[in-house]
């Protein structure tokens, strides 16, 4: 059981990137001036939540109850393992991704930097404000202004596509949010209570079955936009219109993570091990995981436009980890938490790269990137790194969270999710390989005078593939995440057996 | 002694400060304005007195002429009567504010009876709130209709046939409520509101007795322009001036919900409307039809103030439904939207004034990012306004909705909970339509745009305002539970 004692911590982890949305746009005449706020405010906000793992590994919650916001309900702020496990990932990676937009947005002189800064300042306010939720109520409040903040973002070329994604965006997200409250309504109405529980706040409770899938289903689509589980996923290759930091922190870590995140809660902190299988809740869920991880990988074939491709490999990613949940096995979950840290490293640094070859060089089809390697051999390193990750080769740490999502499907018996997963490593090969082998192998003069971009951006990619490969040899490392991810795992599995 | 008065001090402020300014106004008119803002101001302070009262020691009653009740005539400061009082006085005052450049704009030569009657509309509508008497609250219902006729009736060229149809359905409507009192008085023998809620509970299956509620039901659901009887209002806010549309959209119908409320809850007992009579589901099928044609039909106007105008038919849904819900949390829903949309609706037709003044129009398809550059804190605020209206927390639309949705659940209601969050995504469209355009659409120099108007902010005397109530629904929302819990808990009539 998690031990809790009052902390501002959390609290002040949230805060710190609202808090700095006036002085960017107070300080928007200076540029200089305006993304020190912004670097600043990722380095103390990663600090503060460097500052809670300890504690976190000890099993105890730093929490804070900021006020009451519905009767009998508390906007309440709570680090345990799981929400500091995500906000170590979400905050550490915003310290790169602000070095790197600024070589972004400058390199390619983009128009309206303020806006861009400040929505993303409130953006990762949101995340961290999810990841530390305590409750339900808490977690959809955030999980709107997150909704909110990211528009501004996703529009930010203003140009018809850009604003035809955007308004998809709001299409779907907004939906999502409604259906959550639903869902939330009716959890208060059974439960009288909205609290995340390791093992299950639903445990126990007892309704028809139609009662139960049906609420199931309101939190799937809820959780399940962000989170890109088909057939909810299509927002997502659309917002690849945003500029490509956007679409690195926010589309493959921060937004769509707190999708998963918020499957992870409703599966282990809402419904539980025990209500899931005693409904068969988790076959709806293998189902949907199942084919999203198969279509995605496969619809990712055919994107010719890199930032595409990669936006569907995170649709098919992402349900890696809904299918860790999905299994109900202490490996697959952790296995599944793990791919949150791992696919994040990864993508982030695949992004990093798509970013850096278009300011460097202004293309974005794959089929115009022949012999890209040699311009920019460093970027294209890196992308190898988290391509060969991605598909799950050791030593990435893809295969090491990969290694724990298989080892979970045998330790159930679940041979289809085996093999799911499986073919799943040969398709990302399939969508990834073309792409390594038109940079290097295929000879082309015409990027001959082209070098690296600036070291705003490749210093980060070359980071964050490093990080890659250290995260796969020892995932203990640094920031403890196996150990994160199997605590998490056995506090939610504690009283389950089969 | 002075607590003991409160309850009659407001409307006795107000009357006089509508008599004073006319007078005063006809000898200097500088002394107009300030004179009305003052009576608005010092009634505002004691409403707030009087509900601060009225919680720690309960309701105030004050009987006319010291004849006690059910003979005299009683005024009655409960927390109910109060809490609306505050809410129609604080969005008073910020109008006020507001309206000074806007009516000297506007209605050039006219503004010492603008205020004047608008003061009588303010003395209308909080009679109405603190009248203890079915037939006092007729009265003053009369008093504030006319008021808010002659205020429509002075805007743009077509307003004075749609204050003339505002005023013959108002009529209507007024008379329904007046025979429906008839009916009740010839049962009852009374029209104190209290003592019919003593004798009515053994009468209420006689058929007199259902004609009466059916005819004042009927009457005030014109009032409150509860779909399909909200014909009157979308001309009548389009084509009243700002002043106007931004004192009368905000309050005014919440002022017809706040009678209904007061006669389903608190004169008939919420028994006899929701379980021997069909009353409560017939308002709330009406509303749901509303929330959903007022959205809809929002969605396809092409002029700001005319979209406001059918989204105040859908809003009025939202209260109406948790009206017909007939549950606590309904109730409490119902009560807390008067607010927050009085905040939204308020905050809104100040920007559609904001914009009138500035650039002439409030035509959406005129809009584009030139406003954001030449009025970047009005569009900020509208912003705020628009998000809340879509019920984006933590603004304090969230939690209307929020409450809606749990009393829905707490009847297992899924026509009502579905309808409401298809609202929200409704008011999504069109909120965002307009946000799109102002923030997105690129301006083209010299299109369709009068360059003799100045294009820039307004003055603080109107942007002032409009900011407060923007940061007000932030407020509103974060401390939507000590409302709750201090205040409109309070409220909840025995036995629903």
């Amino acid at each position: 059981m998690v031990e809790q004692y009052t902390s501002n911590i959390p609290f002040l982890a949230v805060a710190v990137s609202l808090g700095i949305v006036p002085l960017i746009l107070l300080s928007s005449r200076w540029p200089n001036i305006r993304e020190g706020w912004t670097i600043a405010a990722s380095v103390v906000k990663f600090g503060l939540v460097l500052s809670l793992l300890p504690d976190a590994l000890a099993n105890k919650a730093a929490s804070i109850e900021i006020l009451e916001i519905s009767p009998g309900i508390t906007l309440a702020l709570k680090a345990d393992p799981l929400g500091v496990f995500f906000a170590l990932i979400a905050s550490g990676l915003w310290v790169f991704t602000s070095f790197y937009s600024i070589g972004y947005v400058r390199g390619l002189d983009e128009h309206k930097q303020t806006r861009y800064f400040a929505s993303f300042a409130v953006c990762l306010s949101a995340t961290i404000g999810i990841a530390f939720s305590a409750n339900l109520l808490t977690f959809l409040i955030f999980y709107e202004i997150l909704t909110v903040a990211t528009y501004p973002l996703v529009i930010h070329k203003e140009t018809p596509v850009a604003i035809s994604a955007g308004r998809k965006y709001l299409v779907y997200t907004l939906t999502a949010g409604v259906v959550l409250i639903a869902a939330l309504g009716w959890t208060y109405q059974l439960k009288g209570s909205l609290d995340f529980v390791p093992g299950g706040l639903l445990d126990g409770v007892d309704v028809p079955q139609g009662t139960m899938t049906m609420l199931f289903l309101l939190f799937l689509c809820g959780v399940g936009v962000k989170a890109g589980i088909m057939p909810l996923h299509s927002w997502l290759p659309a917002a690849m219109a945003a500029p490509t930091p956007v679409s690195a922190l926010l589309h493959a870590v921060a937004v769509v993570k707190s999708g998963v995140f918020g499957v992870m809660r409703v599966v282990g902190f809402v419904f539980g091990p025990g209500v899931m299988l005693k409904f068969g809740l988790n076959d709806i869920l293998l189902a949907f995981a199942g084919g999203t991880i198969l279509l995605a990988s496969i619809l990712a074939l055919r994107e010719d436009n890199l930032k595409r491709r990669l936006a569907y490999s995170t649709v098919g990613h992402l349900s890696y980890i809904v299918l860790g949940a999905a299994l109900l096995s202490p490996g697959s979950f952790t296995g599944g938490l793990l791919h949150i840290a791992t696919h994040a490293t990864m993508k982030i640094t695949l992004f990093f790269c798509a970013g850096a070859i278009y300011v460097n060089v202004h293309k974005e089809n794959i089929s115009e990137l022949d012999g890209i390697g040699k311009a920019m051999p460093w970027t294209m390193a890196a992308f190898t790194i988290g391509a060969l990750g991605l598909a799950g080769i050791p030593p990435v740490n893809g295969f090491s969270s990969k290694w724990l999502l298989a080892g979970g499907a045998l330790e159930v018996g679940n041979t289809v999710a085996l093999t799911i997963l499986l073919v799943s490593g040969l398709l990302n090969a399939g969508y990834f390989f073309p792409i390594i082998y038109r940079a290097f192998f295929k000879p082309s003069a015409q990027f001959e005078k082209y070098r690296e971009a600036s070291p705003l951006m490749v210093m980060p990619i070359l980071v964050t593939g490093l990080l890659s490969v250290l995260f796969g040899i020892w995932p203990n490392l640094f920031l403890r995440f196996y150990d994160l991810s199997s605590m998490i795992a056995m506090s939610v599995f504690g009283g389950f057996h089969r | 002694m002075i607590e003991h008065n409160l309850p009659v001090l407001v409307p006795l402020i107000l009357l006089f400060g509508a008599l004073s300014t006319s007078l005063l106004g006809s000898w200097k008119r500088a002394l107009a304005y300030p004179l009305a803002l003052a009576s608005v101001a010092a009634a505002l302070v004691i409403a707030v007195l009087g509900l601060r009262q009225t919680i720690s020691a309960g309701a105030i009653r004050y009987y006319l002429g010291g004849w006690a009740a059910p003979i005299g005539i009683e005024y009655v400061l409960d927390p109910l009567s109060a809490f609306m009082l505050t809410v129609v006085l604080a969005v008073a005052v910020l109008v006020f504010v507001h309206a000074r450049t806007v009516v000297a704009a506007e209605l050039q030569g006219r503004t010492v009876p603008f205020y004047a009657v608008a003061l009588l509309l303010l003395t209308g509508f909080s009679g109405i709130v603190m009248a203890g008497d079915l037939f006092n609250l007729y009265v003053f219902l009369e008093i504030s209709s006319l008021a808010g006729y002659a205020l429509i009736a002075v805007g743009e060229k077509p307003s004075p046939v749609a204050a003339f149809r505002y005023l013959l359905v108002g009529t209507i409507g007024a008379s329904f409520y007046l025979l429906g009192v008839g009916f009740i008085y010839i049962m009852t023998g009374s029209l104190n509101i209290a003592d019919v809620a003593k004798i009515l509970p053994a009468l209420v299956r006689e058929p007199p007795v259902l004609v009466g509620l059916i005819f004042i039901v009927v009457g005030l659901a014109i009032k409150m322009a509860l779909f399909p009887l909200h014909g009157w209002l979308p001309d009548a806010y389009t084509y009243a001036p700002s002043s106007s549309s931004a004192l009368i959209a905000p309050i005014g119908t919440k002022i017809g919900a706040y009678v209904l409320l007061r006669i389903l809850f608190f004169t008939f007992e919420p028994a006899a409307v929701r379980d021997t009579l069909p009353v409560a589901d017939i308002i709330l099928g009406l509303s749901l039809g509303g929330i959903l044609f007022g959205s809809i039909m929002a969605i396809a106007q092409k002029e700001l103030k005319r979209m406001l105008a059918y989204s105040s038919v859908a809003q009025i849904g939202y209260i109406g439904l948790g009206i017909g819900l007939a549950n606590p949390l309904g109730f409490v829903g119902a009560v807390l939207h008067v607010l927050n949309h009085a905040f939204m609706k308020g905050g809104l037709f100040l920007v559609a004034g904001n914009l009138r003044l500035q650039i002439g129009h409030s035509t959406i398809s005129g809009f584009d990012d030139s406003l954001r550059k030449a009025m970047p804190w009005t569009m900020a605020a509208f912003a705020l306004f628009s998000l809340s209206m879509i019920g984006i927390p933590p603004t304090a639309g969230f939690f209307s909705k929020w409450y809606l949705v749990l009393a829905g659940f707490e009847n297992s209601n899924w026509i009502a909970i579905v309808v409401i969050l298809a609202s929200s995504l409704l008011n999504a469209v069109y909120f965002f339509r307009i946000l799109e355009k102002v923030y997105l659409k690129s301006s083209k120099k010299g299109e369709g745009t009068d360059s003799n108007l100045p294009r820039k902010e307004v003055n603080t005397s109107m942007l002032a305002p409009t900011i407060v109530l923007a940061v007000g629904l932030l407020v509103l929302g974060v401390l939507n539970a000590v409302i709750v819990t201090e205040i409109i808990v309070l409220m909840i009539p025995s036995g629903l």
